[in-house]
């Protein structure tokens, strides 16, 4: 019963526990277990479920689910859903410059900058959701009475390692990107820094994306990466957030996912990259595949 | 079992090993076991009434908390293993659909035939199970490979059709060559008191699978407990249906919610064995309907271990009625060779 400060003295802190989102629910880990999150100084900040290799396996199930559905909105429509969450997330701006203050170490000033990058991030990128076809797609010329078109698809569910040190902008640049052209997620919250990433999920599960669309995992990176590198229903990796985490590297996650091809993005360098300059069709791009389809003129 | 139940007085000694087969016991021998089983020559409605309502009462909460109890066991590494497999042998693969056409069952067969190319360690399903008309089909596809053509009959699922269409019903899949037939019962006729109509109707079918040329066909009885209201019931009906002579008791056509529930499948182990002690016969059990996870389907071997004993943890005394449920096995089986999560793009599509 320790009083917060002088003048609320009465009053008893409230010490959060904080779940993880899979499908649109906050269940506990299945292992039960939770972890301590400190902030920048070393201070107890909260709890968080630590997850295992089995909440893994059902946030993959949860985001297999929910691709078609996502995949099938028109881009449009993806788009006004992704603008909403860029709306609630001005809404959460307080919550979100005091976790990413405390829990880098930033000054208030330069928290409310990469808050506000990160929101203006995520408008940018919804305006790409009904944009990248004609950017990326293509009507070919072929030598014969057909239209041949390539549109960019969805890969499918990605399992997405995010930065360790960069909470919200850096989760930003990385997860907006993959959501654009219908892509469901897996994110693997920073180890050290989740909060920011569980406040994301609050907003995602308030706003209109549907369950399963993106699904957050906090805890060990190294204990989460390695089965979903290794499991065979999920189709790409980004792995920005290796980059750092303790116990695993992006070569050996590289080679686990080899086994069933999936798509991989390894990270930029051996630092992180100064996320404020990561904006780009390319991270779009790197999580969709080329359709093509012939279809005869009429004659 | 209380005193209330006259089965208990009747028996010798309880048989770890297994009983009597029931389909090798003929017309008159099934009579007499259930002369002495009932207490009464003539077996008439009123007779079969007092019997099986003379029964102990089944208590609710606590079966259902039994059942709880025996899904929380954990079954790891090499047990998993065994169960899996077990599962995978003790399934009746099943597609009873109204738009079955040869080719689905064709490719129903293959897959029981083959359930995980790439690896012939991986056991077979016991039976194919599938509409009448489909057995030559279901037949001809498996040739002379050993998993049963199970058929259902007697005007399936909902058995409301005269005597004589459901009995004709019977004989074209004896006569078309199913090994095994699952027949439902008249719940009308049981749920309003006439129990001697019930018997009579298993009797006549038990009859018609007799007379299979070769192996007399196995007989499994639908009682379709989701349809029957109460545990009671459910304990009346298996009693009843293992009097007239089945050789399997099967929960659920799968056509009706809730189909199979692990509360009622105890509840029937338990009659089973109570039945192979009164009598000396052992009778199947066949969850169908609803399974459609290898947990689940580990819950039940756990309780048919428990409740029934060893000796039923066979093909040919338990079953599970399933189609999605063989799938989710094998992505389980894929999960524990190779140490990395399955997908649905690794099993067949059906």
């Amino acid at each position: 019963m320790t009083p917060t400060s002088t003048t609320t003295a009465a009053r008893v802190d409230v010490r959060k526990t904080y779940k993880l989102f899979i499908g649109g629910k906050f269940p506990r880990s299945e292992s039960g277990r939770t972890y301590e999150v400190t902030d920048a100084k070393g201070r107890f900040a909260a709890n968080a479920a630590q997850a295992s290799r089995k909440d893994a396996r059902d946030a993959v199930r949860a985001a297999r689910a929910a691709q078609p559905g996502w995949a099938g909105a028109t881009a449009y429509n993806r788009g006004q859903v992704l603008y909403r969450v860029a709306e609630l997330l001005e809404g959460r701006r307080a919550q979100f410059v005091a976790d990413v203050a405390a829990g880098e170490g930033l000054s208030a000033r330069r928290a409310e900058d990469a808050v506000s990058a990160a929101i203006d991030r995520w408008v940018w990128y919804a305006g790409w959701t009904d944009k990248v076809a004609q950017v990326a797609g293509n009507a070919n010329p072929v030598a014969g009475p057909y239209f041949n078109l390539s549109v960019p698809e969805p890969t499918g569910v990605v399992a997405a390692i995010a930065p360790q040190k960069s909470s919200l902008l850096g989760l930003v640049s990385v997860l907006a990107p993959i959501l654009v052209t219908g892509n469901t997620v897996v994110l693997v919250a920073s180890e050290d820094r989740p909060l920011p990433a569980i406040t994301l999920s609050e907003v995602l599960a308030t706003s209109d994306v549907p369950g399963g669309v993106v699904n957050v995992l906090t805890g060990g990176t190294a204990e989460l990466a390695s089965p979903l590198a290794r499991h065979l229903d999920v189709n790409a990796l980004e792995l920005a957030g290796v980059v750092g985490a303790a116990d695993v590297t992006w070569g050996e996650l590289e080679a686990d996912a080899a086994e069933n091809l999936k798509r991989v993005r390894r990270p930029a360098g051996e630092s992180e990259p100064n996320w404020k300059d990561e904006q780009s069709l390319e991270s779009i791009l790197a999580f969709t595949e080329t359709k093509t389809v012939w279809h005869p003129k009429g004659m | 079992m209380t005193a209330t139940s006259p089965a208990r007085s009747t028996t010798p000694a309880r048989s770890t090993s297994g009983g009597t087969h029931p389909a090798t016991r003929t017309a008159d021998q099934v009579a007499a076991d259930a002369t002495a089983v009932v207490g009464s020559a003539d077996l008439s409605n009123r007779a079969l009434r007092t019997f099986l309502h003379g029964l102990s009462g089944v208590d609710q909460v606590g079966l259902d908390g039994r059942a709880t109890v025996l899904g929380t066991r954990s079954i790891k590494t090499t047990s998993k293993a065994w169960a899996l497999d077990t599962v995978i042998a003790m399934t009746d693969l099943t597609t009873l659909e109204g738009a079955d056409t040869p080719g689905r069952v064709r490719s129903l067969v293959a897959k029981a035939l083959n359930p995980e190319p790439g690896d012939p360690s991986c056991p077979r399903p016991a039976a194919v199970c599938v509409y009448g008309d489909m057995v030559t089909v279901a037949k001809q596809a498996l040739g002379s490979a050993p998993i049963n053509v199970a058929a259902v009959a007697t005007a399936f699922p909902a058995g409301r059709a005269g005597r004589t269409a459901r009995l004709a019903d019977t004989t074209d899949a004896v006569e078309a060559g199913a090994e095994e037939i699952d027949m439902v019962i008249d719940r009308g006729a049981f749920l309003s008191g006439d129990y001697r109509k019930v018997y009579d109707d298993i009797i006549a079918v038990r009859e018609i699978c007799q007379q299979r040329a070769g192996e007399p066909a196995h007989l499994k009885v639908i009682l379709e407990t989701g349809e029957l209201a109460t545990y009671d019931n459910v304990r009346r009906a298996s009693w009843l249906s293992m009097l007239a002579g089945a050789d399997f008791i099967k929960t659920s056509t799968g056509k009706v919610s809730p189909a199979a529930t692990l509360p009622v499948t105890v509840l029937m182990l338990e009659a089973v064995r109570d039945f192979l002690a009164a009598t000396g016969v052992q009778v199947g059990v066949k969850p169908a309907g609803g399974i459609r996870t290898s947990k689940d389907a580990i819950k039940y071997l756990v309780a048919v271990n428990e409740v029934a004993g060893e000796a039923w943890l066979d093909p040919e005394f338990f079953r599970f009625g399933a189609s999605s449920l063989l799938n989710d096995v094998l992505l389980q089986r894929q999960k524990l060779a190779t140490g990395a999560y399955s997908g649905p793009d690794y099993v067949t599509i059906d």
